[in-house]
């Protein structure tokens, strides 16, 4: 899967549980839950998408893995290899 | 026959407009069953029913808006007779005054015959004239306004009556209850280190979150402090059950609080349940009445950014609301030993009318024990 792919669904995910966020102005080293405002609520049911979306499980250990859009995207394609 | 009114959704809530019946007379209802949709500055709710029985007459007409405690619909309790459709109650109609806003309103006479001619309501419009009074040109420009497309502004609309809602309890809060306030630091090494463990066993689904312990911790320390679980109207009126009212931030302005009902009753599974139910449909402001109108205290949780210390305005006719600020890395001394702990800020806003720090003392320490014995929350 290609970085874009993954970012375009990273961005649909993020529209679906926080509609009035413009996920597609995000940066690539933004941090995501800082800059669109999205509570430790709206995070898990973000992770839990991405769980449904992709199938991977991602532990709480990893938190600190995924803060920017960059770090997820690289996340996510390992975790997908 | 039972009334059944126009619930009160709030302290700052004085009117709603009736916009749909979801039930016809002979239809029977149940307790829990949604029987209107109402709107108010809140958004559209949902109105349930707390009784049993067969639906009568409906007296309020949609699209109408009227006042607290207006009675809205006659409900036959299913103890008493079916009603006899050759004995129409003439003297119940009587009764049945459901008043209209509009009478309170201060207009022209001439402001007011262009208003019935163009269908405005005179309540919605703010006045110009002496003394706030509403002219012939507010009335007009109202008339034009309405007949302009509005579906962009909607939810500008929508966060400004939330925005006045909120307002309008906050002043009532300021303005009538002596708040104090008590401020605790609880160290959340165990509590948090608990969670994890058990978070561990979850699927990614089924994880918590930290603010559930809190909330559960709250309900327990409330059984153990009943006089925090209470309203104040002329004296302290404890309440029989534990309803949490969980503020929700909406991303627009303002603030939802729905009620986790029978908090204290609840597992940390079920408790996490209710607010994943409840905080999507707080944001798209789909509440029901009973959400809105039955929490005995309220909880606020500013654990999103860095603040520290939340000193809250309690929400009337509660008296009491405890505040959350971020767990944040402190440096934590414990006997005669230095260290670093993820610190909680706690703090309790109470009423002094209703209860005095000795009380509130009393509810944090019990507060902070439930909190570091999380297998037993």
């Amino acid at each position: 899967m290609t970085e874009q792919a993954i970012k375009q669904t990273v961005f649909q995910l993020l529209k679906k549980i926080a509609p009035d966020t413009a996920p597609e102005t995000l940066q690539p080293d933004d941090d995501i839950r800082h800059t669109l405002e999205i509570d430790s609520f709206d995070a898990l049911q973000f992770v839990v998408a991405l769980n449904e979306n992709y199938g991977i499980e991602i532990p709480e250990e990893d938190y600190g893995k995924i803060i920017t859009l960059r770090s997820l995207i690289n996340y996510i394609k390992e975790k997908l290899v | 026959m039972i009334e059944f009114c126009m619930p009160s959704l709030g302290a700052d809530m004085e009117a709603g407009t009736l916009r749909e019946w979801l039930v016809k007379p002979g239809d029977t209802v149940k307790r829990g069953d949604i029987i209107a949709v109402v709107e108010t500055q809140k958004g559209l709710i949902d109105i349930e029913v707390f009784d049993e029985g067969t639906i009568d007459q409906l007296v309020v007409k949609e699209e109408e808006k009227v006042p607290v405690g207006t009675l809205m619909a006659l409900i036959a309790s299913t103890k008493e007779a079916v009603v006899k459709p050759e004995q129409p109650e003439v003297k119940t109609a009587e009764k049945i005054i459901p008043v209209s806003l509009t009478t309170t309103v201060k207009a022209s006479p001439l402001a007011r015959r262009v208003a019935a001619e163009k269908g405005v309501d005179l309540a919605d419009i703010k006045g110009t004239g002496e003394g706030g009074a509403i002219t012939k040109e507010d009335v007009e420009k109202a008339a034009a306004a309405q007949k302009e497309p509005v579906k962009e502004e909607q939810p500008t609309m929508a966060a400004e009556g939330i925005r006045m809602a909120v307002a309008a309890a906050m002043s009532k809060s300021n303005r009538e209850i002596p708040h104090y306030y008590l401020e605790t630091k609880v160290d959340m090494t165990l509590p948090l280190a608990w969670l994890s463990e058990a978070n561990k066993k979850r699927t990614v689904k089924q994880r918590l979150l930290p603010v559930v312990l809190l909330v559960k911790a709250v309900a327990k320390a409330l059984a153990d402090v009943p006089d925090l679980n209470a309203y104040w109207d002329n004296g302290l009126q404890r309440k029989d059950v534990i309803n949490i009212g969980f503020a929700i931030s909406l991303r627009t302005g303002g603030v939802m609080i729905p009620a986790i009902h029978l908090a204290d009753k609840k597992t940390l599974d079920e408790l996490m349940a209710s607010l994943n139910d409840m905080i999507p449909r707080a944001r798209a402001m789909k509440l029901r009445s009973s959400e809105l109108s039955d929490s005995t205290i309220t909880i606020t949780s500013l654990g999103e950014g860095n603040v520290e210390t939340v000193y809250g305005v309690i929400y009337p006719p509660q008296v009491a609301l405890v505040g959350f600020g971020s767990i944040i890395e402190q440096p934590w001394a414990e006997q005669g030993m230095l260290g670093v702990r993820p610190i909680l800020t706690v703090t309790l806003a109470a009423d002094h009318r209703a209860t005095d720090g000795a009380t509130g003392s009393r509810f944090l320490v019990a507060f902070n024990e439930h909190l570091q014995k999380p297998d037993m929350l």
